[in-house]
């Protein structure tokens, strides 16, 4: 961990979001209109609004609650939630921020594997190809989750309709994608 | 040679703790003008007054400074006590050395100087004041209560017994307002019609209310106590004089599908139409858009059927000016329409309503006679959602405050559909329930514990229409955030309480202060709720904020207390800190060059023109001239004025420069 | 006119057909579409959730190229390309520190970028257009899925209304379709959950689909490439939701324009889908044999 991480352990999660993300979870009045809409209300461990009340609480025990929940790997990022906030909360910026957070201090809930595996293939292909590699993506998040056989039927009718490609498509600059990954990696440790 | 004499409190610690007082009483006795000048405890006291006084008399004083606390506190009661020396009250001035100066600094020598320059200022000041008389307007001792609503109505009976004629305005055909419309009324469960009718016939009958209904206020002028209002009374088409009310017109009309209002669209009316049954005037008015006649010059069945041949197409709208002293704003509220939710199908899903229209449903004289059935089929709801808060306490749809009936309403209307409809399930999604008023609590408990509503806590997002049902999708937030999904038969929203359509522009036809979301402003939110910041009109009801009806009514005999204050005296008494024209001998006759550029700045339209003539009657020049009763005093003018023509008295030029000068 | 053209890594993929359509339509309607040069990815769902910076950055590089290459404005077809590259755009104006932090990454000053636009928004300009080219209308009865990211948030997108929005009902209108009134209009599909976590796309494909059946829709009509595939080529996971076999197709919009304009299926790549495209009305035919001229 780096000397900015353990700074920020001491301020809460709330203080951050409104620092970095400019949103306010105090604007929240925990009318649950968020968890009313939103489509993956029912797979989630903590509803939406009792995320944000997780985090009004400014306390690390919460804030910890929050970082290990499914729920954050559960949004969809449909937007439902914002769209229909009285109060015009940012609740999907919150949830990427969560999500970023969960990540960066290994908190992320283990039956997330999958939807972090998925999330890490498809920027590994994007990094290395400029753009995302879907065969190639696929075949990382194989090996990252061990679900060898998943999609296995659906693939040669994919293959023979021309819908997935052997070979990464030309096309892009590779070089420039790499280099603005690096700087982003760099500036992060800054 | 003036004779000023200074008083110097220590008003307690507040001012002594911080300056001394001691040195300031001894360097004012030093300034040129002062003959005398002492310090004491608490000037505005019994023992301080008496001083005051007794200094007057002894040194032959011809001007006071009191250095104590703001004029806004003591000034009045300075100037009373000069007064009754014997001395014009306007020859006193006060050095504020409180709020402006042992408040705001520390203990020092720095803080004893300002202090001294302080009174240095007012002493310069009250040496240039002359003796000013306060200003007297008469007043038209008659009341204009604008709209007819439970409000209107309270104001206007409130005025008119007090044995003052009252005018009322209302822009419909009928007075009674939206408490006209509803069923009953929270808590008793009083049918609203029953309590009100009586009213309305009262205003109807008294004889100091001169009631003047399908009317609108164009144009206002004038000021308090002397105001001008010009009413246009629009055409009904009827001679109200031979109309009997019998309503032979109503049932005759063959133009029969026009949605009616006063029922929210859930019933049609003709058109010629009286808008209910028991509507006072009892007369009825020709819908000119609507009306077969004129539209294709056929029909006439009313004119002909009439048994009192009280039909007159060709009447034209009537503008009436009437003399008035005092205004009240009684223009009410209306509701946000059901367009305003996307989430709850943009007002087109038939079976979800606002509130206003389940009142109409309820209503024992609605068009259901008080069944409560679904507007799509006729057939009795099974199960009702009603939804809190739709729209208010909302950023998101620019309504951020609270409408503070519609929890109390919410459980009105879900009580009388459970008593209605037997078996029913009544489901309510609220955020809060707000049940501040006296008995309003034990109403709610009662919709809960006696009549068995459901009450969740939760905010709906979103309703559809699926299988000529309607699902609701709500939540449970005191469960945890869990998600409720209801199959409603209707939905009713408790939409916020907004201010008229035209409240924006009927502030900015009579110069009154509104807010951001058109509500009319009091004069100070706490202690002068009835009164607006332009004098003369006066507030009463939702026009100024969302209200129940027990405030209604208080507030709109708050306001008749207010006119009748007003009209209780002989003459209106105004401070004479009002800007004057200069006259000089001629040939200037004044220094005024009549530019007129102070009368487009004057906030209060108190300029206008006045013609220097000779003795031939010819004009020989154009200045201003103040009307005094509408000045303000703001000074707005005096900066503008290029020539230094106009000047405020009690703060002229001369002393405020002299006040700059001797720092 | 032109426009300029970012097209995304999934319409040369799994959205091949899209894609396809997408150019066969811009032919037929002079609509020129200007495609970015080595254009690389926006970084769609997985980076803005999980890495801001990149999230950021991603799609500014694009615009970037697009105001290099002189392109005043871009369409994006997808509809994630299309919110990502908006939502840079819209974040890197509001705040300094974004813009700051964009342009350190960047390693260059930002000083304007393009407008974004989405497909529906540029169709919608052309609507007139497109009702005049019309050879065989496209008669069919459909339902018309938006999906999440073309309407919401609206701060963002500025376009149609977020619920019940009518864009695409519009111009399966004017080309003679019949668009339903149905309640799923925007009900996300699942959208990156597709391979992670496939049975959250089945039950709410599921959900979807059982509306637009129920409500007599010939076939679904969509804008987006996510949705497509969660609709389509996930088929068999919303079957089993359902415990039922369902057959109705999946077509994009630019499929049911291009039909109606009497552009062959091949081009339109109807073939590629996994369910197949059969239509009851008349477009469901191939275009009849050009008559022979009476003599």
């Amino acid at each position: 961990m780096s000397t900015q991480h353990e700074e920020a352990v001491g301020q809460s999660l709330a203080a951050r979001i409104e620092e970095e993300g400019e949103v306010s979870v105090v604007d929240c009045y925990q009318c649950g209109k968020c968890s009313a809409g939103c489509p993956a209300a029912e797979d989630m461990d903590v509803a939406p609004s009792q995320v944000l009340r997780l985090l009004q609480t400014e306390s690390p025990k919460h804030d910890e609650r929050a970082l290990r929940s499914m729920s954050i790997w559960m949004c969809i990022g449909c937007e439902t939630c914002v769209s229909r906030c009285p109060q015009e909360v940012d609740l999907p910026r919150v949830m990427d921020f969560l999500r970023q957070e969960s990540l960066a201090r290994n908190l992320a809930h283990q039956d997330a594997d999958d939807v972090v595996a998925f999330h890490r293939a498809f920027m590994s292909s994007v990094e290395k190809a400029g753009r995302l590699f879907e065969l190639g993506m696929i075949g990382d998040y194989k090996l990252r989750t061990g679900h060898f056989f998943k999609d296995l039927g659906l693939a040669p009718t994919m293959f023979f309709k021309g819908k997935i490609g052997l070979l990464p498509h030309g096309g892009a600059n590779q070089v420039e994608v790499a280099e603005i990954f690096a700087r982003a990696r760099q500036a992060r440790k800054d | 040679m003036s004779r000023v004499g200074v008083f110097v409190c220590h008003c307690g610690e507040n001012i002594a703790g911080t300056v001394d007082v001691a040195a300031v009483a001894q360097a004012a006795l030093a300034m040129p003008g002062v003959v005398a000048a002492l310090d004491y405890k608490y000037m505005c006291s019994d023992p301080g007054q008496t001083m005051l006084k007794k200094l007057i008399a002894d040194e032959r004083l011809d001007g006071v400074v009191v250095a104590a606390c703001s004029p806004r506190m003591h000034e009045p009661t300075f100037r009373r006590t000069t007064l009754e020396s014997g001395l014009n009250p306007f020859l006193c001035e006060m050095a504020n050395l409180r709020e402006h100066c042992s408040w705001v600094h520390d203990k020092g020598p720095a803080t004893t100087a300002k202090a001294i320059d302080l009174v240095r200022l007012q002493v310069e000041k009250v040496k240039r004041n002359r003796a000013l008389a306060p200003i007297r307007v008469p007043i038209t001792k008659k009341a204009l209560v604008l709209g007819g609503g439970i409000a209107g109505i309270q104001a206007a009976l409130d005025i008119a017994n007090a044995g003052n004629p009252v005018l009322l305005v209302e822009r419909s055909p009928s007075i009674g307002g939206h408490m006209s419309q509803l069923s009953e009324t929270f808590p008793t469960l009083d049918c609203s019609q029953c309590i009100l009718t009586p009213r309305m016939v009262e205003v109807a009958r008294h004889p100091q209310i001169t009631l003047l209904t399908y009317a609108e206020l164009e144009k206002l002028e004038g000021f308090i106590g002397n105001f001008r209002a010009t009413i246009r009374r629009k055409a009904r088409k009827i001679d109200e004089s031979l109309c009997n009310g019998c309503g032979v017109c109503q049932q005759k009309c063959p133009v029969k599908k026009i949605p009616d209002a006063f029922n929210e669209g859930l019933a049609n009316r003709s058109a010629i139409y009286v808008p209910f049954a028991q509507a006072v005037p009892n007369k009825p008015v020709i819908d000119v858009a609507s009306c077969t006649f004129f539209k294709t010059s056929k029909c006439k069945a009313c004119e002909k059927l009439c048994p009192t041949q009280a039909i007159r197409f060709d009447q034209e709208d009537k503008i009436e000016v009437h003399e008035v002293g005092a205004l009240v704003l009684a223009t009410g509220y209306r509701t946000m329409p059901v367009a305003n939710f996307p989430e709850y199908g943009y007002g087109q899903l038939t079976d979800v309503i606002d509130g206003m229209k389940f009142e109409r449903l309820a209503s024992a004289s609605g068009p259901t006679g008080g069944a409560i059935k679904r507007p799509s089929d006729g057939k009795a709801p099974q199960h009702v959602v009603f939804i809190a808060c739709a729209g208010s306490r909302d950023r998101a749809k620019g309504v951020p405050y609270c409408s503070k009936i519609c929890c109390m309403y919410t459980a009105k209307h879900a009580m009388l559909y459970r008593h209605k409809v037997h078996g029913g399930k009544a489901t309510v999604f609220y955020m809060d329930v707000r049940a501040a008023g006296k008995s309003y609590d034990e109403f709610v408990r009662r919709a809960i514990e006696v009549d068995g509503v459901s009450y969740i806590r939760g905010r709906v997002s979103r309703v559809y229409e699926e299988d000529g049902q309607l699902v609701v999708k709500g939540v449970d937030t005191l469960l945890g955030g869990e998600p409720v999904e209801i199959r409603a038969d209707m939905v009713v929203l408790a939409t916020a309480v907004e201010a008229q359509d035209d409240a924006e522009k009927l502030a900015q036809t009579l110069h009154v202060s509104y807010d951001p979301y058109h509500f009319f402003a009091e004069a100070h939110p706490k202690l002068r709720p009835v009164e607006t910041n332009t004098a003369g009109i006066f507030l009463a009801g939702a026009c100024q904020a969302p209200r129940d009806i027990p405030e209604t009514v208080a507030q709109a005999s708050g306001a008749a207390a207010k006119v009748c204050g007003l009209f209780s005296q002989p003459e209106l008494t105004r401070e004479p800190v009002v800007a004057v024209v200069d006259r000089q001998a001629p040939p200037l006759f004044s220094s005024c060059t009549g530019c007129l550029l102070c009368k487009d700045a004057c906030p209060y339209q108190a300029i206008s023109e006045e013609a220097i003539k000779n003795r031939a009657g010819e004009v020989i020049k154009t200045v201003a001239q103040v009307n005094p009763g509408l000045c303000q005093g703001c000074g707005t003018c005096v900066a503008l004025c290029r020539t230094k023509a106009i000047d405020l008295q009690g703060f002229s030029n001369q002393q405020l420069f002299a006040e700059l000068m001797c720092i | 006119m032109k426009v300029g053209y970012y097209p995304g890594c999934s319409l040369s993929g799994t959205a091949r057909e899209f894609g396809e359509s997408m150019a066969a339509v811009a032919r037929a309607l002079d609509i020129e579409l200007a495609e970015i040069p080595e254009w690389t990815c926006c970084g769609s769902s997985s980076g803005h959730m999980t890495d801001r910076l990149l999230a950021l950055a991603l799609p500014a590089h694009v615009l970037l190229k697009a105001h290099d290459a002189g392109l005043a404005q871009v369409m994006a077809p997808c509809a994630a390309c299309y919110n990502r590259l908006a939502t840079a755009r819209h974040e890197i104006e509001a705040s300094r520190a974004a813009k700051a932090q964009v342009e350190k990454v960047l390693q260059r000053k930002i000083e304007s970028l393009p407008r974004v636009l989405n497909l529906l928004e540029l169709l919608a300009q052309e609507r007139d257009h497109i009702a005049a080219k019309v050879t065989r209308r496209f008669e069919e009865t459909v339902a018309c899925y938006y999906g999440c990211l073309l309407v919401r948030p609206a701060r963002i997108t500025g376009f149609d209304r977020t619920e019940d929005p009518v864009e695409m009902d519009k111009l399966v209108a004017a080309v003679g379709g019949k668009p339903i009134n149905w309640s799923c209009k925007t009900e996300c599909c699942g959208a990156s959950f597709s391979l992670s976590k496939t049975s959250v796309v089945g039950r709410l494909g599921a959900k979807i689909l059982r509306d637009a059946v129920a409500r007599k829709a010939q076939a679904v009509v969509v804008a987006c490439p996510m949705c497509h595939a969660n609709l389509d080529l996930r088929r068999s996971s919303i079957n089993r939701r359902l415990a039922a076999k369902t057959s109705i197709p999946v077509l994009y919009i630019t499929q049911v324009i291009g039909m109606a304009l009497g552009i062959p299926a091949k081009q339109l790549g109807l073939a590629r889908h996994l369910v197949r495209v059969t239509l009851p009305g008349p477009s469901a035919q191939t275009p009849p044999a050009p008559r022979p001229a009476v003599q």
